[in-house]
């Protein structure tokens, strides 16, 4: 069982009294012994065990003696609850005994192959046999024999000889993950991890399985015979994959990133990771890095010197400022950045250079003021047992990983209910005590049929209410979702809300004031016009552009300067002919990136940037908090950290911004932004920065006309693996893009006459353009809606959508 | 003198259309269904445990007792009948399931009125075709009579039963194991507690494990009351019970005999039973309650079939499973054998009796082979000892000025399938060591016994 | 095929609606896809996954605990002697490889024509019959060499034995993977429901405490 929730006894009392080795101490009530042991400092050993993990009890090494009143006997303390009175000895010559005989037990099998072993060094058999094992074994018998290893999925292999069934894998694949793919296979003896015939382990999860092995038999195939144990230096930092902010140390050896493993942090990810931002390292040691500036001379990009290309930029934007004044620059991105960066970068574009042309989200988001003018949740708020989870927004298992396993443990074991609100089934759906499914533009009267008298009144329940907001769909009406969370907000005043937006730090960006009309600290222009006047000197006048302004203004000429703050347009924004028009359209453009992509690849500067694991500072999660980034490695070349760039091109504009070190950035962020004055530092577990003098606008649901018959409305969703830049420059994850297609109802599917698998081609009615993808029929896609999946390698399905339209519909013919 | 016999549950077994509904009701069945819905379930629960009705699945617990465990106000409560009969020597289900399903149906029927248990699951081993069918074909012709289903013979009581079956598993018979296998997984023990069936079972829900026999006294019991049940057998022990008795006597078979009175000796040596060790041959050893039970020797054949006293002369009933060894047989082989058992069927949840059973029966294929060490036996000891601590319950040895060692074994596993494979280990060696000794020869070479397992799952998953 | 054919997969329906929950069908499931091909399947345990809303290495899982699931074809015939301590006291040993001689082949081989397979056997429940054995899962009591020799011409030959089954059967085998000829059917019309966990309904003949029989039935 696992834990008690602390709210299942109100009236228990301060704790349970028990005896260890002598030694009497308080323990929680409903608390397992094994637990209370180590909180007290004896370390019990243990295999099988996890602490976020329910307890099976199987491995037997937790053994020690437990007196209830009836004598000592050996009990298991891993699925022992503490009772008033226990008395445990963990050190008698029984409890020795046993624990000698469960090592020698579960060596008679192992192939004892440490030297070649990647766990070697770090295993907890070696360690344990060390500490508690016989002297020597009495085994001399041939052992068991697999062959070995065999891969179980793209990223993970399994030796099935070093295996000592802990059931730790299996147990994760099943009950966190949600993913049973791997399992015991035989009985007894020849008993085997396996997974079905041609059925690999293809979870998105599959990493935390080679973390939690209690010894060799799962290697990640991204770090086997990389290093051993012993060369490693580690950090902890916080992974950037996205937003969710997930705990983790960043492992190099001779300046070199090799893993990255998850880090139990309470309030976020207990441990987790998901498998792109575990294995999302590759990209940082990638070949294609951008090692040093790159300028355009005779339409090709050539390498320049800093100096140069520093330069030209700064002459681009004096001359933008001379010639058309501030609002001819336009800068998109910025969510990679750390909070110090985006704070520099901030400062730059709306102190210095004075546009406020300015906005990390890629038309893709939310309005800032919804994300941070509604009353916010954390994750564990969102968790809270018998609570509602009302998720309107992306996918959590394809966008934010951890969330998605904290998500389905809240409504598996903490009988969260979990209300969807969307456009397609989700991977929480089969879990959900409701999905409410309609096209784009129908999730605001979706969400009034939950509150009120509406059709679905009775679906919420009486604990606390989440919404998880974000947009569903590329396709879905920003508007759309703005009026349901409206529609929520005024019917539930004690719902919470907490944004899915996935972006890396994009709630970073959004707090650092890296969107139209905000100002760093969650205010608007004429809420910080005092502080910022005097801290900065000036600050925009009016509210600027988004990004689908920007692009438009650059596409239409009326934009000197376009700035790709590490944003990818092209392959991003929800629609591409824009994009690329813009590229063409703008003055100078300047990309600071740490790749050449679709976008950057078309700029006539761009600087190299440091990355993750590069740079030290700062990171703000879903939530709000604050979490730190750590540097472990060097920059390839003469790549530089964000803030950096800013500091240098700011001097270059005649404007010393003053920041020198990340924590003078800190110290003036602390002055300038109330959310943030009280966090000293950002401390190993975050803190949350809390406030926001942001109101949500309200809004009311526009209406879209219903599809023509011959077509349908198209719902583009994102999913895990696809073609953004980290993940395609990580060898590993780079193949695990899924297969594009199309999504159908089966009546459309048959009315459209196509055959399962065939290729047809979906013809945007607003633009014309055309994509192929292979049609599959499914029942879970709502009747007259079309879904696919956004930026798969070579489907250029976003340009089939047209910037800042409601709704987009298509024609679907057979080929 | 044995006592009378007296046949409860087992007197149509001759009758070979014994499995049908006429059959059954021309012989009274079905009545004390009737007569129990006249009571209250409370009434009948109080009956039962008045009775004193013994689990005879192995453990021997009160039935009426265990009904009341359930927790107060959790619906639903299931029943779920254990009826896969594996354990080495038992025979004694698999007859009451063949020839008489509607006694046992019936028994169902009452047990789900009388404890509040809303739906039966009944469990039958997967090699028993034959039972499968019998009792499918009984349910059937009790649904269409109206005995089982939606409101029972116009009562507001409704139950249904439903017919499952397993696959090839000891190890199900285990009740928290029997819950997992009927819940579609692989049949692996929970640990008790928390997980005991009457407050944590079948889904979570409160639930009662019954064995079979257990079970089929119910109708006899209703129709005949206390007073008639506690006439037979002994006074903590009332009633009767099957034995089976195989091996080395001159007629084995399936006896029904009254509890607590009747002895060991009377089973194996007295006319009415098995009339004696085959060929007039010496009595070598003998193991009192299948597969599991230490073994007993010709001392204690005056010992009563009762469970206190076999207890604490070091051994168990069980499951009613007495197999006899006369004077011919090899201690090592047998306790090999039985070894292999447990090896085989071990679930392998446990670290202990995963890899510590196959460890003996390697160990002991080797002494058989001709290739022990001398320190082959005290090994075996020492493996059973990681398993079992403790002294071993034993039988005594007055020869040797060894006491015995009651039961039962302490564990360092989940369930005690494990320490039962140190059983015969310890009750041979005990006893017989010069025959370990004997085998042992002084070579100290290491022989290669592969127990290499096959590459793909679908190899490896196949138990050839 | 392997699959569940159209009337099989009725009767899968039907299996499964008798439990609360889905996945309490695997093994029964397991059992009439033997039935219908002689073997589990890979195709069969992926139908079975997708029928009881489970993952198809769950029901792998489950299948491969069981010797009674066979993951690998086998003979038409499934012979298992009992070679437990009570059958080996009477000859079993001796009864298997007689039996291994009269087929050629070693025990957990099938014969060349894929008619037997022969399988020493764990305890079979007949041990005061012993020795024992099983075809396909029908029991032949107190068995001598002889009456293996019959057994396996008459079913190389005919498919039905002469030699009797000694628990009541006929004398015809069925094809491995058959179990029980009868299955079990719960006429909708009287059957009481399943009980589904977690409702927390109280049986109605608990409360209120008066004597069911006194009450009228099914209102
Ligand atoms: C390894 C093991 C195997 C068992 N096998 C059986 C069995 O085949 N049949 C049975 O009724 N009980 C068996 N039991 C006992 C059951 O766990 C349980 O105690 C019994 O079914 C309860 O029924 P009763 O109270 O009516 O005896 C076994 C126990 C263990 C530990
Ligand atoms: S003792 Fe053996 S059979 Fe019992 S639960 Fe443990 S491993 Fe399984
Ligand atoms: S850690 Fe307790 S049994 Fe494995």
């Amino acid at each position: 069982m696992p834990e008690a929730s602390p709210d299942a006894a109100p009236e228990a009392p301060p704790g349970v009294p028990v005896t260890i080795d002598g030694k009497e101490l308080l323990a929680k009530p409903g608390e397992l012994l094994i637990a209370a042991a180590e909180r007290h400092g004896v370390y019990i050993p243990r295999f099988c065990y996890h602490p976020r993990m329910a307890p099976v009890g199987m491995c037997r090494m937790c053994l020690v003696e437990v007196d209830t009143g009836r004598g000592p006997a050996l009990q298991p303390s891993c699925m022992l609850t503490v009772a008033e009175g226990m008395k445990v000895d963990t050190l008698s010559e029984r409890t020795k005994k046993a624990q000698e005989g469960i090592l020698e037990f579960l060596l008679i099998n192992h192939p004892l192959d440490c030297p070649v072993c990647d766990k070697g060094g770090e295993c907890p058999l070696q360690d344990q046999t060390l500490a508690y094992g016989p002297g020597e074994s009495r085994f001399v018998e041939e052992k068991r024999h697999y062959r070995k290893p065999i891969p179980i999925s793209d990223l993970v292999l399994l030796d099935r000889e070093r295996c000592i069934l802990c059931d730790r894998c299996t147990r994760f694949a099943k009950d966190v993950a949600g993913d049973p793919l791997i399992h015991f296979i035989g009985r007894g003896a020849s008993t085997q991890v396996n997974t079905f015939p041609d059925l690999p382990f293809s979870s998105y999860f599959s990493g935390n399985t080679v973390e939690i092995c209690p010894v060799g038999a799962l290697t990640a195939k991204p770090y086997r015979f990389r290093a051993r144990p012993w060369d490693l230096e580690e950090v902890e930092s916080t992974c950037q994959g996205c937003a969710v902010g997930c705990s983790i140390t960043v492992q190099s050896s001779r300046n070199r990133v090799l893993r990255y493993m998850g880090v139990d942090n309470d309030a976020t990810n207990w441990g987790w990771l998901c498998d792109r931002g575990r294995f999302g390292f590759e990209a940082v040691n990638s070949e294609d890095r951008l090692g040093s500036p790159l300028v355009r001379r005779g339409g090709q990009l050539e390498q320049g010197q800093w100096s140069q290309a520093l330069a030209q930029a700064a002459a681009a934007i004096s001359s933008a400022l001379d010639d058309g004044g501030p609002t001819t620059i336009g800068v998109i991105g910025g969510a990679r950045l750390t909070n110090e960066s985006q704070y520099a970068w901030a400062r730059l574009l709306k102190g210095v250079i004075g546009t406020d042309n300015v906005d990390a989200q890629l038309g893709d988001g939310l309005p800032a003021e919804l994300v941070l003018g509604l009353p916010r949740a954390t994750i564990n708020d969102a968790c809270t047992p018998g609570g509602t989870i009302i998720v309107m927004g992306p996918d959590p298992k394809e966008r934010l990983g951890a969330l998605y396993l904290r998500l389905r443990h809240a409504i598996v074991n903490d009988h969260a209910r979990l209300i969807e609100v969307g456009h397609s089934p989700s991977g929480l759906s089969h879990l959900a005590t409701a999905t409410l499914l309609g096209q784009p533009g129908e999730l605001a009267s979706l969400a009034a049929s939950l509150v009120g008298d509406g059709e679905h009144a009775g679906l919420i329940g009486d604990g606390p209410v989440t919404v998880i907001l974000g947009r569903p769909a590329l396709t879905s009406d920003p508007l759309d979702v703005a009026a349901a969370a409206t529609t929520l907000a005024a019917a539930l005043p004690e719902a919470r809300f907490l944004g899915a937006l996935s972006r890396a730090n994009v709630f970073g960006a959004l707090d650092m004031g890296l969107a139209p009309g905000l100002l760093p600290g969650r205010v608007d222009l004429d809420g910080g016009r005092d502080t910022f006047t005097s801290a900065w000197g000036a600050v925009p006048a009016a509210k600027g552009l988004d990004t689908a302004g920007v692009l438009a203004a650059a596409a239409d000429g009326r934009l000197s300067v376009l700035v790709l703050l590490g944003a990818d347009p092209v392959a991003d924004f929800p629609d591409r002919a824009l994009a690329e028009a813009a590229l063409a359209g703008a003055g100078t453009v300047i990309a600071i990136d740490q790749f050449l992509t679709p976008s950057s690849s078309a700029a006539h500067i761009v600087f190299p940037a440091a990355g993750m694991a590069e740079v030290s500072g700062s990171t703000t999660n879903i939530e709000g908090r604050v979490l730190p980034v750590a540097q472990k490695v060097t920059p390839p070349g003469t790549a530089r950290s964000d803030w950096m760039i800013a500091a240098e091109l700011s001097r270059r504009l005649g404007h010393d911004l003053g920041l020198e070190t990340l924590e003078g950035i800190w110290d003036e962020i602390r002055t300038v932004s109330a959310p943030h004055a009280a966090i000293e530092r950002p401390g190993r577990d975050g803190t949350l920065a809390v406030g926001s003098s942001l109101t949500a606008p309200t809004t009311t649901a526009p209406t879209v006309a219903p599809p023509e018959p011959a077509t349908l409305r198209l719902v583009v969703r994102r999913t895990m693996y696809d073609a953004a830049t980290l993940t395609a420059h990580s060898p590993s994850l780079a193949g695990l893009t899924p297969e594009a297609v199309v999504r159908l109802h089966p009546e459309d599917f048959a009315r459209l006459g196509v055959a399962e698998g065939a290729p047809v081609r979906l013809t945007s009615v607003a633009t014309g353009a055309d994509v192929q993808l292979a049609a599959r029929a499914d029942t879970g896609v709502p009747r007259g809606a079309a879904v696919a999946v956004a930026n798969l390698p070579g489907i250029e399905l976003n340009r089939l959508l047209v910037a800042g339209a409601p709704v987009t519909d298509i024609r679907v013919d057979r080929i | 003198m044995a006592p009378p016999v007296v046949k409860l549950l087992s007197s149509r077994w001759d009758d070979p259309n014994s499995h049908t509904l006429d059959s059954y009701r021309d012989a009274g069945g079905y009545v004390a269904l009737r007569k129990a819905l006249t009571s209250t379930p409370t009434e009948l629960h109080d009956l039962v445990k008045r009775a004193t009705l013994l689990g005879r699945g192995g453990a021997g617990f009160p039935a009426g007792i265990k009904w009341g465990f359930t927790p107060p106000g959790k619906f639903p409560r299931y029943l779920v009948v254990n009826g896969d009969e594996s354990e080495v020597g038992t025979y004694k289900d698999r007859p009451l399931m063949e020839r008489e399903p509607h006694q046992l149906i019936e028994g169902c029927i009452i047990a789900c009125y009388a404890a509040g248990l809303s739906q039966c699951f009944l469990y039958v081993r997967g090699e028993m075709a034959l039972a499968q069918e019998r009792i499918a074909g009984a349910l059937n012709e009790a649904y269409a009579a109206g005995f089982i289903g939606k409101d029972i013979l116009g009562s507001n009581f409704s139950v249904d039963i439903c017919l499952h079956w397993g696959a090839g598993a000891y190890i199900v018979g285990e009740e928290t194991a029997l819950i997992e296998s009927l819940e579609g997984n692989r049949g692996m023990p929970r640990l008790k507690p928390p997980y005991f069936p009457a407050a944590i079972g079948l889904y979570g829900q409160p639930t009662i494990v019954n064995n079979i026999e257990t079970l089929s006294n119910l109708p006899w019991l209703i129709n005949n009351g206390v007073d008639a049940y506690k006439q037979y057998g002994s006074e903590t022990s009332p009633g009767t019970r099957l034995f089976a008795i195989s091996g080395h006597v001159n007629r084995p078979g399936i006896y029904e005999v009254q509890q607590g009175i009747t002895t060991f000796r009377d089973l194996i040596y007295d006319d009415e039973f098995c009339q004696g060790i085959r060929g007039g041959r010496e009595l070598k050893m003998f193991i009192p309650g299948g597969g599991s039970a230490p073994w007993f020797f010709p001392e204690h054949v005056d010992l009563p079939l009762e469970a206190r006293p076999v207890g604490a002369a070091g051994s168990m009933l069980g499951s009613g499973a007495i197999v006899i060894m006369d004077d011919t047989v090899d201690a090592v082989a047998a306790c090999l054998r039985i070894v292999r058992f447990f090896a085989g069927e071990s679930c392998g949840k446990c670290t202990p009796c995963r890899e510590g059973t196959s460890w003996l029966e390697t160990i002991l294929r080797r002494i058989l082979d001709g290739q022990g060490r001398p320190e082959d036996i005290d090994a075996l000891m020492d493996i059973g000892d990681n398993i079992s601590p403790g002294p071993y319950p034993a039988a005594s040895f007055e020869a040797e000025g060894l006491a015995a060692v009651p039961f039962p074994p302490k564990q360092t596993t989940i369930c005690p399938l494990g320490p039962s494979a140190v059983a015969p280990i310890v009750s041979t060696v005990r006893r017989f060591r010069h025959e370990f000794e004997a085998k042992i020869t002084r070579r100290r070479s290491i022989p290669v016994t592969s127990l290499s397992v096959g590459g793909s799952p679908l190899e490896a998953a196949t138990h050839a | 095929m392997a699959r569940f054919a159209p009337d099989t997969l009725a009767t899968a329906l039907e299996i499964i609606s008798r439990y609360p929950v889905p996945k309490s069908a695997v093994i029964p499931l397991c059992h009439l896809a033997q039935e219908q091909d002689g073997w589990l399947t890979p195709e069969a345990m992926t139908h079975i996954a997708e029928l009881v809303g489970v993952e198809s290495a769950e029901v792998l899982g489950t299948a491969s605990f069981y010797e009674m699931l066979k993951l690998e074809p086998v003979g038409r015939y499934l012979v298992n002697i009992c070679t437990q301590l009570p059958c080996m006291l009477l000859g079993a040993d001796e009864l298997l490889e007689h039996a291994a001689h009269t087929l050629g082949i070693h025990p957990g081989q099938t014969t060349a024509d894929g008619v037997f397979t022969l399988e020493g056997a764990e305890c079979q429940a007949a041990c005061t019959e012993a020795p024992c054995l099983q075809v396909n899962y029908r029991y032949f009591h107190r068995v001598t060499h002889d009456e293996v020799d019959q057994i396996v011409a008459d079913l190389r030959a005919t498919g039905r034995t002469t030699v009797p089954t000694k628990s009541g059967d006929t004398g015809d085998i069925p094809p491995h993977g058959t179990l029980a000829r009868i299955r079990q059917h719960i006429p909708a019309d009287t059957r009481a429901g399943n009980a589904l966990p977690n409702r927390n309904i109280e049986p109605a003949w608990l409360s209120p405490p008066e004597p069911a029989a006194n009450t009228t039935g099914g209102s």
